[in-house]
């Protein structure tokens, strides 16, 4: 009836993930009966589980982002102090724990809380700038963020039924194969992510598509901002890269389940092919992570220079070229497997190639801040706390990239510390100065300057204590994934680094105490005009926050940087723009496809994992009937009245019209 | 091989220089003095010409980079500060946007350190390539490694002999390791010595090692490879020809032999071995191994799923008494 799936599939004779997962359900619990005491449960359904709002999808992938980003941040601390206390000794962590801790860490870093982040920032931001009111497929964007949280979920669920995978954050056979991991941990991962990319690769789709063909009158290519042009570098790396990944696991699962043999041992099969196309996806996936994150700090840094990016061509060029090039390099993830020179030779110069336009942006950026004037907001910490870490993090890269030097340094924590130098130096520092950023614009209020300012030296001080330490370990021999060891020239160091986890605590505690002030002083910290940072890009023009239809009327785009041009000329005629005759305008109805074939995948995801087949042929038929209902709905839009859209401009144009007296005055 | 032939010995001369530099920067850095220890058991503590010709690449194309990174670093932070909003003194000109010159600049910077690093990388990945003879002129050791759950067992084909879990090479002799494993994926890697390589099923890989002085250097393995990965370590010690020969002498003398039952026994999970030598080995034993005529390792037994499956084994594996 329930196929493998027994009691004993609930480890309770290990403490650990039993405890914490109790605390967190136990949270979970009380949260869910607050909200259904207080009544919020009508209003969540309506405006949030199935809003098809790009603005609301895009705040709940950030949310769920924050949220595995404490999960995978207890996992980093757990690894930190197994290390710290498995010097001459076992520590506290058994290796078929730690293994699951190390490999459950990555995965969440990874695709559930880098990859939300972005994906989150690009859906709230991108129709904004491009002067739009919704993405191209409004629906088809919850689908894609509830598959995701469909997906997080069920690493999560194998924290208390089952074991998550022990072999790493990719799963390399044949140790990953049914022969060497027959449990169900594999298995978790891989309908985790099957699940989780196919909403990561219908986002992809979407937000590709609304780029490409729905962007305001006169919004020309080369007047898009920067970050329109990173977002679709890194959305056209998902719709190339992710059906890769997709495969792959496909592969395996066939492997696991019908006993095919694509990287077996046995008959023939060939698991360096597995290892050739993970990476084939892996590291487009490092740019799809990136290049969104090199949008934001592109207009952090212009807004907060009080000037238009440095060298917009070459930013646009160079982003383009790191979209191409990405996916020439994958072989550098294994220089050691004995290819031959050519191959490992070709493969170092196409890597080190990447650095170029890399450095371009560095470099735009630092001529963006020349003859500005700098405003050191948050956003800003964050982002020359990128430029100065992520040089760092590219050299080190560069020196990964030297097949030789690979050689000595492949696993070792030196590449550890690189890819953490780079994914916590530019995706994490960027995800959070758009947090700062573009947090006033989603809520009508701005955070904390104080809190968030003293969260970002605990998490760049921090960085620095923890993975520096790394890199020094890893040059004294020390490989990754070590649930225990005996050299004493490394101990020291892992304590270094432990203590440097520690800081970082204190900059996550110091994040949550900035939402919870910032929440609690609201009222104080208003954005009434919709303009805090005295912007420069179109999702500025909206009021905060944005209503659902975006712009009242659609936004004529006559050059580059649309709205401080509007800005400067109602400044400089010290009134607004006249009052356009506004019109109604049709808004996509919500729709609750989103989140059941969402519910029905997981549903499908966990049947599979435990071997319950009835239940999974009743979730697919669901999921696929769910699809059906939808397509066939007769009514795919609702009419907002003129009258209420003038309600809502005049609102904010009064709020702006009173700004420009008071600048005046 | 056009360019290499191009760019002999300047290439090295330009590097000592650097070489020297960067040493030192590491020194000041405070990497190499700790608690006593003579160096430290890394990569950069190179003990033959491998590790010292990566450990050159290492650190010159480091002192490179730095020589860029740390200029542009200190350039964001004295931009960022002069140009600050408070500062009065800055010069504000927001209609600088766009300098063909700049531009210029920006691009060739990065572009002519990649060029240079490249260059490095298509050399050095030529003459550093583990599967190049170190020495052509001499005879190379021949071992054979085979990665097995969690042990490893060293053939020397030559000696008809084999040890578990310790690795023993004369001095200045260059050796020629071909590699399989018995299971999953694994990585033999000697930091001391350089170069890691996979050890994969049903393929062989290569790789030419040589220790130029004597010592004990630890090796491990370094690719997960389930739950007795942290303890799948060995001892390589480089050791004088003679004390070499008389081990060979010894080995051969005394122990189990390593035939097929033997070896099939190897394939069972086990951890902690303690280091054993086999005085004969089947013939063509490695080479069955690596054509998959032998059996791939056995994985776990199917215990339940928070039983733990790490056994641990003292002597000769499937038997009693041993050496």
């Amino acid at each position: 009836m329930l196929g493998k799936l027994t009691w004993q599939a609930i480890p309770f004779d290990q403490p650990i993930p039993l405890y914490s997962a109790a605390v967190v359900g136990m949270m979970l619990l009380a949260v869910l009966l607050w909200v259904a005491v207080k009544g919020y449960v009508p209003y969540l359904w309506r405006e949030w589980i199935t809003s098809v709002d790009h603005k609301r999808i895009g705040v709940m992938y950030c949310a769920l982002a924050l949220l595995m980003l404490l999960r995978g941040f207890i996992d980093a601390l757990m690894m930190r102090s197994q290390q710290a206390f498995a010097f001459h000794a076992a520590g506290y962590l058994p290796p078929e724990h730690y293994n699951q801790i190390f490999s459950a860490h990555g995965t969440i870093m990874i695709f559930f809380v880098a990859m939300p982040f972005m994906v989150g920032l690009m859906n709230f931001v991108v129709p904004l700038q491009l002067g739009v009111r919704d993405v191209a497929f409004p629906t088809l964007n919850s689908v894609g963020f509830w598959l995701t949280a469909a997906g997080s979920l069920l690493v999560n669920v194998s924290l208390v039924v089952g074991e998550f995978s022990r072999v790493g954050w990719l799963p390399y056979p044949p140790l990953s194969g049914i022969q060497y991991s027959p449990g169900v941990g594999v298995d978790y991962y891989l309908w985790a992510l099957e699940i989780s990319g196919a909403g990561t690769l219908v986002g992809g789709i979407n937000l590709v598509t609304t780029i490409l063909k729905t962007r305001a009158p006169g919004m020309r290519y080369m007047r898009m901002p920067v970050f329109c042009w990173t977002s679709l570098a890194s959305n056209l790396l998902m719709v190339a890269a992710f059906p890769v990944l997709t495969a792959t696991l496909a592969m395996l699962l066939l492997d696991r389940y019908l006993d095919f043999h694509f990287f077996t041992n046995e008959a023939g099969g060939n698991a360096m092919m597995f290892v050739n196309l993970i990476w084939v996806w892996g590291h487009p996936e490092v740019y799809i992570l990136a290049l969104p994150a090199f949008g934001v700090f592109s207009e952090v840094v212009s807004t907060f220079s009080g000037k238009p990016l440095f060298g917009y061509r070459s930013m646009v060029a160079a982003t383009m070229t790191i979209c191409v090039l990405s996916f020439m390099v994958w072989l550098h993830h294994f220089f050691t497997m004995g290819a031959g020179a050519n191959v490992n030779g070709f493969f170092g110069i196409m890597s080190m190639i990447i650095a170029v336009p890399t450095g371009v942006k560095i470099f735009n950026w630092l001529f963006t801040m020349y003859r500005g004037r700098v405003r050191f907001s948050v956003a800003m910490h964050w982002a020359i706390g990128f430029m100065v870490t992520f040089v760092i993090g590219g050299m080190t890269g560069v020196l990964l990239a030297m097949p030789p030097a690979d050689f000595v340094m492949h696993n070792s924590l030196f590449l550890v510390a690189h890819f953490h130098n780079v994914v916590i130096g530019a995706v994490l520092f960027g995800a959070f100065a758009g947090y700062n950023y573009w947090f006033p614009k989603a809520f009508g209020f701005a955070l904390d300057e104080r809190l968030g300012k003293a969260a970002f030296w605990c998490w760049f001080v921090g960085f620095y204590v923890a993975f520096v330490p790394l890199y020094v370990t890893g040059l004294l021999g020390m490989t990754r994934r070590l649930q225990h060891y005996d050299q004493p020239q490394w101990h020291p160091w892992i304590l270094v680094a432990g203590v440097g986890a520690l800081i970082i605590l204190c900059g996550i505690a110091l994040q949550a105490a900035q939402l919870v002030v910032s929440i609690r002083s609201r009222q104080r910290r208003t954005d009434r005009t919709g303009d805090p940072w005295d912007g420069r890009t179109l999702e500025w023009a909206t009021p905060s926050p944005p209503p659902l239809f975006n712009f009242a009327v659609l936004p004529n785009v006559k050059g580059e940087e649309p709205y401080w041009g509007m800005k400067r000329k109602a400044i400089t005629a010290m009134q607004l723009s006249p009052e356009p005759s506004y019109e109604p305008i049709e808004v996509p109805r919500n729709s609750a496809t989103g989140i059941v074939t969402a519910f029905l995948a997981f549903v499908l995801g966990f049947a599979l994992i435990w071997h319950i087949w009835w239940m999974a042929a009743l979730a697919l038929v669901g999921a696929y009937a769910t699809f059906v209902v939808f397509a066939w709905r007769d009514v795919a839009e609702s009419v907002l009245p003129a009258e209420e859209v003038a309600r809502i401009d005049r609102a904010n144009r009064s709020a702006r019209a009173l700004a420009l007296t008071e600048m005046h005055a | 091989m056009m360019l290499r032939n191009l760019l002999p010995a300047p290439r090295l001369r330009i590097f000592t220089a650097v070489h020297g530099a960067s040493v030192l920067a590491l020194l000041c850095s405070g990497l190499a003095g700790c608690n006593g220890h003579a160096w430290y058991p890394g990569s950069l503590d190179s003990a033959g010409p491998v590790s010292s010709g990566e450990r050159v690449i290492l650190l010159d194309s480091l002192a490179i980079m730095l020589a860029i990174v740390v200029p542009t670093i200190v350039c964001i932070l004295i931009v960022a500060w002069w140009y600050r909003a408070a500062n009065r003194r800055s010069l504000y000109d927001p209609t600088w946007t766009y300098s063909g010159r700049i531009e210029l600049l920006v691009w060739s910077i990065p572009a002519l350190v990649i060029l240079f690093l490249g260059g490095t990388a298509w050399i050095s990945s030529h003459d550093l390539d583990p599967a190049k003879p170190l020495n052509p002129d001499r005879k190379a050791l021949e071992i054979q490694v085979v990665a097995l759950d969690w042990k490893w067992l060293f053939i020397y084909p030559d000696q008809h002999i084999a040890s578990i879990n310790r690795l023993l090479t004369p001095v200045g002799t260059p050796v020629h390791f071909r590699l399989t494993s018995a299971s999953v994926m694994n990585v033999f890697f000697v930091p001391q010595l350089g170069s890691e390589i996979y050890a994969m099923n049903g393929m062989v890989t290569e790789l030419n090692l040589q220790a130029d002085r004597s010592g004990t250097f630890p090796g491990l393995a370094a690719q997960i490879n389930g739950d007795g990965f942290s303890d799948m370590r060995f001892d390589t010690h480089a050791v004088s020809p003679r004390e070499f020969s008389e081990w060979v002498d010894a080995v051969q003398t005394d122990g189990p032999t390593l035939d097929e039952a033997a070896y099939r026994l190897l394939l069972k999970q086990s951890a902690r071995v303690a280091p054993y030598t086999y005085r004969d080995v089947a013939p063509k034993l490695f080479e069955a191994i690596a054509s998959r005529q032998l059996p791939s390792g056995e994985g776990p037994h199917l215990t339940p799923i928070t039983g733990s499956p790490v056994t641990q084994a003292s002597g000769p594996i499937g038997l009693t008494g041993g050496e």
